[in-house]
């Protein structure tokens, strides 16, 4: 227990630190949100003057964390220029739109990776290891963008899926299935993407810490007792090797709103990737920070939950 | 040991000598507010007389390991003295440390981990001699192959990685690394537990030969007294960091004064006693 | 105190409960000849029998364990044939030996501490060699697996049971191995250096435990060790194994006694007498047979231990000595072993 409190303590603090560089950087990148209408030779400098005034950005920077801060425990999160609108209910939805990607697509990745990569460390040098380890390094040495934009032509080509976006043109007139089957023919492309993004670096590594389980002298003792392979394999190996593999769950968890954002922006999903990109470009400061801040709570929570799982199951770590 | 040689050492003056040593190791436990203290060391009081070998006895957990770290100083103690050739050394600095290391060298038990496995036999056995800066070169070479033979192994093995030395040659490669630097002071922490009863008994042997001709004192830790027991001059017992029983073999094995050293020699004995019942049974 | 008399049952041709013929082992390795780790061995044992196994590093002791229960490794080579309760073990499916592995045939590891997974507690260790063989409810293997604990002499079985094996000590986890080999009450015990790297006083106390299985429950031993001194008074028949084969083979007390084969005399005088005075003087040697075990790789036609022998001849270079029976339940295979 007192090693999870710590933990969160630790988390906390690095959610500071992170705020504080987070709001620094895009602070110091050049320019700002109103310099596109400073070009504007129809809207005098007064005004602009009097826009950033009303908007706080004449205020030095400690002066604009803290009420940002601020802002953030009233909920809202601070204000998007951009949009008009506090940062929380635009980030609201566009969370749960990645959030919905990233889930399924994780999900998956792990449902694949971890009995594949069980099957394929029972069978050392065997056909499927030949065949996992060869595609496993074609596939990482593809860029996600190739990817993705690969099956974009493809569906272009083939009229089969929707190019791109999350919802086809009349959604909401739709019917409760037709609305499900949409969402769904949508998903398969960005999804398909990550999970061939993920799939090897998690595959490998099942492969790699089921394999040297398996040599270890406790298997082959438990083998001599006349314990079952399939047992061996999940009773005896599986917990064993599950060190590694909760430390790359938490990342997993970690990198659910941050793990999408190049192919949400490639295949034009709505989630955080393009809004984070809009932002950048026009310096919707605000909404920049709130992106970035939830993707490293995320991170934290990730590795926390990473931990608290690694003092469940292993009990060497509990004795530290 | 005669009764002419026993005085003869006797009137030496002792090479080491510990005085109220302890040490003790605090872990934090993760889960509870309270600290796990171990007393390792509790006020050791021990004499080492020069040429002589001896044996120190006791079970597992007993401190005979941290004994040996803080006298080969890996260690440092948290109190008491360590007097060695009149000089006390618990306290040293590192300009210091570097005149005393060569004179103790340490052989530990599992050699398969002490011995890098990436190096070639002649490269472990040279490594002292080259970070001390004492030969280079062609040299180098020829006198680790000169140690590996005075140790009996062959010099045609030199480019050998340690992997493929059984374990008894794995431990000879050790007493032949750990002589390089001429050392006056070799302590072995269980290196001949693991081997089987001929290995052991060759090595010791083997250290019999060495004592003479290096000038050697040798302070053995074991836990099982049968064989190393008989080629000891002096037998120290330990039990829970201290030290319980400290005298001569003949004393020792004759009237153990300790209520453990009894224990522990009972066992000992059980075992040879059943062995010579067994044999003269089948004499009869 | 043994109801079995020596050289009886298996001697006289009578299978008793394990019956090793002529058993060849080699294995494999790369750009060289193949390792003979096991020679045509012959070994027989009787119900209830503790035979002891007496033999260094590399004679091939851990290969014979490994070969009666069928572990060896896929690419060995194996010749012979292995009876076991009139069953021949050589060449059974992989189904049938599970089930007498651990059931009928158990093996005591070595290093109990690495044979026991380090995430599992050993209580549920031992009962997964239950489940593995008895369907029982989980309630009852619990209670199975406790009392058996206590068979070991592990009173406080509860807290063993829960506990995890790096919490235990070296006496309690060779104890625990023990439990795990005597869950499913088999035939024979095979004991690999079952008391390695133990203090003496608990040394002690597992060969009172190993020696109680034998006595309350008829559990036939196959003690594996390369110390004579633990097989005194314990040992029914003593089998000396050299470079892959049973060298001499009799009653314990005839080996002890009237030790025929150069070997055998080696070891046994290295059982240590620690009133013994002669060796303390500086430069003593103790009585070691030079030279170590040979290259399984390269065994030449001739006595494998003649290199080492100090009573040669002529004879042992060239030819490898059949088996020979000088007194009645006492065989050996030496040319010279009444020098």
């Amino acid at each position: 227990m007192k090693y999870l409190r710590r933990r969160l303590a630790h988390g906390i603090m690095l959610l500071i630190g992170a705020s504080v560089l987070c709001f620094l950087f895009t602070d110091l990148a050049p320019g700002s949100f109103f310099d596109e209408i400073k070009l504007n030779p129809q809207i005098s400098p007064e005004t602009v003057a009097a826009l950033r005034a009303h908007y706080g950005l004449d205020q030095p920077t400690p002066v604009r964390y803290v009420r940002w801060v601020e802002s953030v425990f009233r909920g809202e999160w601070g204000y998007s220029f951009a949009y008009n609108s506090p940062v929380r209910s635009l980030l609201m939805v566009r969370a749960r739109n990645t959030l919905l990607l990233t889930g399924v697509a994780t999900l998956l990745v792990w449902m694949i990776a971890v009995p594949l990569g069980i099957w394929i460390a029972d069978h050392p040098g065997g056909w499927s290891d030949r065949l996992g380890m060869g595609s496993t390094a074609v596939l990482l040495s593809v860029p996600e963008l190739v990817l993705a934009l690969g099956f974009l032509c493809l569906a272009v080509r083939t009229h089969a899926l929707p190019v791109g976006g999350m919802v086809s043109v009349g959604f909401d007139q739709f019917g409760q299935w037709s609305k499900l089957r949409d969402l769904l023919t949508h998903l398969i492309i960005p999804v398909l993407t990550l999970i061939l993004a993920g799939l090897p670096v998690l595959l490998r590594h099942v492969r790699s810490s089921m394999a040297e389980v398996m040599k270890a002298p406790f298997i082959d003792a438990a083998r001599a007792h006349g314990v079952s392979n399939a047992r061996l394999l999940f009773r005896y190996a599986l917990p064993a090797a599950a060190n590694p593999l909760i430390s790359l769950f938490g990342f997993s968890v970690g990198g659910l709103l941050s793990g999408s954002l190049l192919v949400e922006v490639v295949t034009g999903w709505p989630g955080l990737g393009p809004l984070l990109l809009e932002a950048t470009m026009s310096r919707d400061l605000y909404v920049v920070v709130g992106v970035a801040m939830s993707s490293t709570v995320f991170m934290i929570l990730g590795n926390l939950l990473a931990d608290a799982m690694l003092v469940a199951v292993d009990p060497r770590v509990r004795m530290q | 040991m005669t009764a002419e040689q026993a005085t003869k050492r006797a009137a030496r003056p002792a090479l080491v000598r510990v005085k109220g040593l302890h040490k003790r190791y605090v872990q934090r436990r993760a889960f509870s507010r309270s600290r796990f203290v171990v007393d390792a060391l509790r006020n050791v009081d021990l004499e080492l007389q020069p040429e002589c070998l001896t044996a120190l006895v006791g079970a597992s957990g007993s401190g005979k390991s941290t004994l040996a770290s803080c006298l080969a100083m890996l260690e440092k103690p948290d109190g008491g003295e360590i007097w060695f050739e009149g000089r006390e050394i618990s306290r040293c600095d590192a300009r210091e440390l570097i005149w005393l290391r060569p004179r103790i060298q340490m052989v530990f038990q599992d050699s398969a981990g002490a011995l890098n496995p990436f190096f070639s036999a002649a490269q472990i056995v040279a490594e002292p001699l080259e970070v001390q800066r004492r030969e280079s070169g062609r040299t180098l070479h020829q006198r680790a192959c000169e140690l590996m033979e005075e140790v009996g192994l062959s010099a045609d093995w030199a480019d050998r990685s340690p992997l493929e030395f059984s374990g008894g040659q794995r431990q000879r490669l050790a007493i032949a690394r750990a002589l390089a630097l001429q050392p006056t002071l070799l302590i072995l922490d269980e290196s001949l537990s693991g081997l089987d009863l001929v290995t052991q008994a060759q090595i010791l042997n083997l250290l019999a030969d060495i004592r003479v001709t290096h000038s050697l004192t040798y302070l053995l830790i074991t836990h099982d007294l049968s064989l190393v027991g008989q080629m000891a001059d002096y037998i120290a017992v330990m039990h829970q960091g201290s030290i319980v029983e400290h005298g001569t073999r003949q004393r020792v094995f004759g009237s153990p004064q300790q209520a453990h050293t009894r224990k522990l020699l009972a066992a000992t004995q059980d075992l040879e006693s059943a062995f010579r019942a067994a044999q003269a049974e089948a004499r009869t | 105190m043994k109801s079995i008399p020596f050289g009886a049952s298996s001697f006289d041709g009578v299978p008793g409960l394990l019956r090793v013929c002529q058993l060849s082992v080699s294995y494999a390795s790369r750009g060289h000849s193949p390792v003979r780790a096991l020679r045509q061995l012959d070994l027989e044992m009787a119900k209830g029998e503790v035979v002891g196994i007496l033999g260094e590093s590399g004679c091939g002791k851990s290969t014979l364990a490994r070969s009666i229960i069928g572990l060896l490794p896929a690419d060995a080579r194996v010749d012979g044939s292995i009876l076991f309760r009139n069953e021949e073990l050589m060449g059974l499916p992989e189904k049938q030996l599970r089930r007498i592995r651990g059931a009928k045939i158990s093996l005591v590891h070595q290093e109990p501490g690495l044979a026991l997974s380090p995430v599992m507690r050993v209580g549920d260790q031992i009962a997964e060699v239950i489940r593995a063989h008895r369907s029982l409810a989980r309630k009852t293997r619990k209670l199975e697996v406790e009392s058996i604990l206590r068979e070991v002499r592990l009173a406080d079985s509860g807290r063993i049971y829960a506990a995890y094996p790096h919490q235990l000590s070296g006496g309690e986890l060779h104890r625990v191995a023990i439990a795990q080999a005597l869950a499913c009450r088999p035939d024979l015990i095979i004991a690999d250096e079952p008391t390695r790297s133990l203090d003496v006083t608990v040394q002690a106390e597992i060969l009172g435990v190993l020696r109680n299985l034998n006595q309350a429950f008829g559990t036939a031993i196959l003690f594996i060790t390369h110390n004579p001194a633990l097989l005194a008074g314990f040992a029914d028949r003593i089998a000396v194994m050299y470079a892959g084969r049973v060298v001499e083979n009799g009653g314990g007390s005839k080996v002890f006694g009237r030790p025929l084969h150069p070997y055998t005399k080696g070891l046994l005088d290295l059982v240590p007498r620690s009133t013994r005075t002669e060796y303390s003087a500086a430069g003593s040697h103790l009585p070691a047979i030079p030279g170590g075990p040979p290259d399984l790789k390269s065994l030449n036609h001739g006595c494998a231990f003649e290199p080492r022998c100090a009573p040669k001849t002529e004879i042992c270079r060239i030819e490898n000595p059949e088996e020979l029976t000088p007194e009645a339940g006492h065989r050996v295979s030496c040319f010279n072993h009444d020098r």
